[in-house]
């Protein structure tokens, strides 16, 4: 059977803490192996979007689909067959600390698959390979650097092989030439793997560089206020708050030297 | 040193004030305040516009442009131009900078003053939530226990058999200290009384009783708090901290199952063994004084020792330490796992844990005392 193209709607979903609404009424479509940008200024949301598409923090209102299935009103174990398809890389790489690299890859493999432990190993080479990783199998997260933190974090994010791939952050705290290799990797794997990528982030040059289509929360008015590629948004949007954010505020900075 | 700060105001034309600033405007000097300038400009209605001079300014920082925007809103008040010009180039980037990005709506957090009635309130709604969330968890790991049971349980054996270490082999130490320090303190205790009467050789049951039914198990408790309650919610606060917690939950692996399950079971095995050494050690120590203070012999300390303490007092003393195990595992866990997302958090969820342990577990000593002393047991 050939699956929908929409692989995951997001609809009329509002996110709280509390009584505080963090973004409200966002609806939005997803297609199968989009590299979808999810952007705007800081604090305004975006991470919370992130923790309510899986699984982390019910919505107050809305829905989320994946495949047509609604995550939030599906039984627990439909919820948790669901999740299996993601693969999650966290702002700080949340790999476990009293893990080895290949213990964090090898856990989703132990949890989900009945291959033999010499099958595992193979496959967490192989994994860590791919992010560059080659050799660093029994090293702690806490003797590897940020940028090593953040490729095994992505290991790991592939390691069922996820039909949805979600980045929180993923070039944060890192040099420019880590970002960019980062931003590589993820094009790189989005292609090969032909997995759905999500990504948070406020970076410019991984937004232009990867980003096939995107919406823009606004912190003021707590809902998106531009959607669409992201080269696109920058040559047509009339929004100033937009505009501002994809020229990294050159227009504001203009008008106050002026 | 640098020049005094100074401010006049001056009327050049009928329409312009001027102010004219001279001297150094730096932190840490007396500077002139801008309620003159206020006042000066409330008791005149005729003033159209406000102008700068700076020529005498010899040095400024952050303490110019608070007094300048002080200016700048008792003239936006007064609906008076300020006119910019005559302040140094530095000075009006920073004064256009702090006013680029206006404060956003509903941003601003006012202090709010409740009153007594609404706190007892909210305390007491926060205490409710508080306990369902313990028996919340606590049904959680019931259920995970009987996973466990059925093997049906996910967790890594590798896991629990370090933290036996840790929270077994490793805890030795300081329970032999404090053991044989608290066998020490009660003998002493006692033999003074006992001294009186010619009873000495009571001290011998004195320890060994309270010993083994309640005093190790209490110790050992204690000892487990605060090390090992304390060092569990440090652990998963700080994973929750990291999102580590978030990522097993988001791989459909239950942190209950993964993270609680293997420490409260190394704790509730740990505990009665830990509990049995503590007693050798208590008696050791009461062996001490008796032999050092009391002249008592090894036998005859050994043989009241053995004639006093039954079998009873050490399964009471067994199932309280077993007890204390399991709660001092959840207090620690639960404390951990509630754990908010910042460095703050991890430390209340650690004085949380060890206080909830430390209450949990007297409370537990006292129920099991009445329920032995009704079963007489």
């Amino acid at each position: 059977m050939e699956k929908a193209e929409h692989h995951i709607i997001v609809q009329d979903l509002t996110v709280a803490y509390g009584s505080n609404v963090i973004q409200h009424d966002l609806t939005f479509t997803i297609n199968r192996g989009d590299i979808f940008i999810i952007m705007g200024g800081s604090g305004c949301g975006k991470s919370t979007l992130l923790r309510s598409m899986v699984g982390l923090l019910p919505p107050t209102k809305g829905q989320v689909f994946y495949d047509g299935l609604s995550f939030w009103s599906a039984e627990p174990e439909e919820q948790k067959s669901i999740m299996r398809k993601f693969g999650i890389l966290y702002q700080g790489g949340a790999l476990w600390s009293s893990l080895t690299l290949a213990e964090n890859v090898a856990l989703p493999l132990q949890q989900y698959t009945d291959l033999s432990p010499g099958q595992i190993n193979k496959i967490v080479s192989l994994k860590l390979a791919l992010v560059g990783l080659a050799g660093s199998e029994e090293y702690y997260p806490s003797e590897i650097s940020g940028g090593m933190k953040k490729r095994a974090a992505l290991a790991r994010a592939m390691a069922l092989d996820p039909e949805i791939l979600f980045f929180d952050e993923p070039s944060s705290g890192l040099d420019p030439i880590s970002a960019h290799l980062l931003d590589e990797l993820i094009i790189e794997l989005s292609n090969s793997l032909g997995a759905t990528v999500v990504i948070v982030t406020h970076e410019l040059a991984s937004i232009f560089a990867i980003g096939n289509n995107s919406v823009f929360l606004d912190a003021d008015t707590k809902t998106i206020i531009a959607a669409g590629e992201p080269g696109k948004l920058l040559a047509e949007s009339k929004d100033p708050k937009v505009i501002n954010f994809l020229t990294r505020g050159e227009g504001r900075a203009q008008e106050m030297i002026r | 040193m640098g020049q005094k700060a100074e401010l006049t105001l001056l009327r050049l034309s009928d329409a312009a004030l001027t102010v004219r600033l001279s001297g150094d405007w730096k932190l840490g000097r007396q500077l002139p305040q801008g309620e003159e300038f206020r006042r000066e400009i409330e008791s005149q209605d005729t003033v159209r516009r406000i102008t700068f001079d700076t020529k005498a300014m010899t040095g400024w920082d952050t303490c110019l442009i608070i007094f300048l925007i002080h200016i700048l809103e008792v003239g936006s008040g007064m609906q008076i131009p300020v006119e910019k010009d005559g302040l140094p180039a530095g000075v009006q980037r920073l004064l256009a900078l702090a006013s680029a990005v206006p404060e956003r709506k509903g941003v601003r957090r006012e202090a709010e003053r409740t009153f007594f009635l609404d706190r007892i309130g909210d305390s007491a709604i926060a205490f409710w939530r508080s306990n369902l969330e313990m028996l919340g968890f606590i049904g959680e790991a019931t259920v995970a226990f009987m996973k466990l049971s059925f093997g049906k349980a996910r967790f890594r054996p590798s896991d629990l058999f370090l933290t036996i270490q840790e929270c077994g082999a490793q805890a030795l130490p300081i329970v032999s200290l404090i053991s044989i320090l608290v066998g020490l303190i009660l003998a002493f205790i006692g033999a003074i009384q006992l001294k009186i009467f010619g009873a000495q050789i009571y001290v011998a049951s004195l320890v060994g009783i309270g010993m083994v039914r309640a005093l190790a198990a209490i110790m050992t408790g204690i000892i487990m708090a605060g090390r090992t309650g304390a060092s569990f919610a440090a652990q998963l606060g700080t994973m929750q901290v990291n999102e580590e917690i978030d990522a097993l939950k988001t791989l459909g692996i239950s942190p209950m199952e993964f993270l609680v399950l293997p420490r409260m079971l190394a704790l509730f095995l740990m505990m009665p063994l830990l509990s049995l050494y503590a007693d050798l050690m208590g008696i050791l120590g009461g062996l001490i004084i008796g032999v050092s203070m009391l002249d008592l012999n090894f036998m005859e300390y050994y043989n009241k020792t053995r004639e006093s303490v039954h079998l009873n007092d050490l399964w009471v003393g067994l199932f309280s330490a077993a007890v204390f195990g399991v709660l001092v595992a959840l207090a620690g866990c639960l404390r951990g796992m509630q754990c908010g997302r910042s460095a703050a958090a991890v430390g209340e969820a650690t004085t949380s844990a060890v206080v909830t342990s430390i209450v949990s577990i007297v409370v537990a000593m006292a129920v099991i005392t009445v329920v032995c002393n009704v079963l007489n047991i």
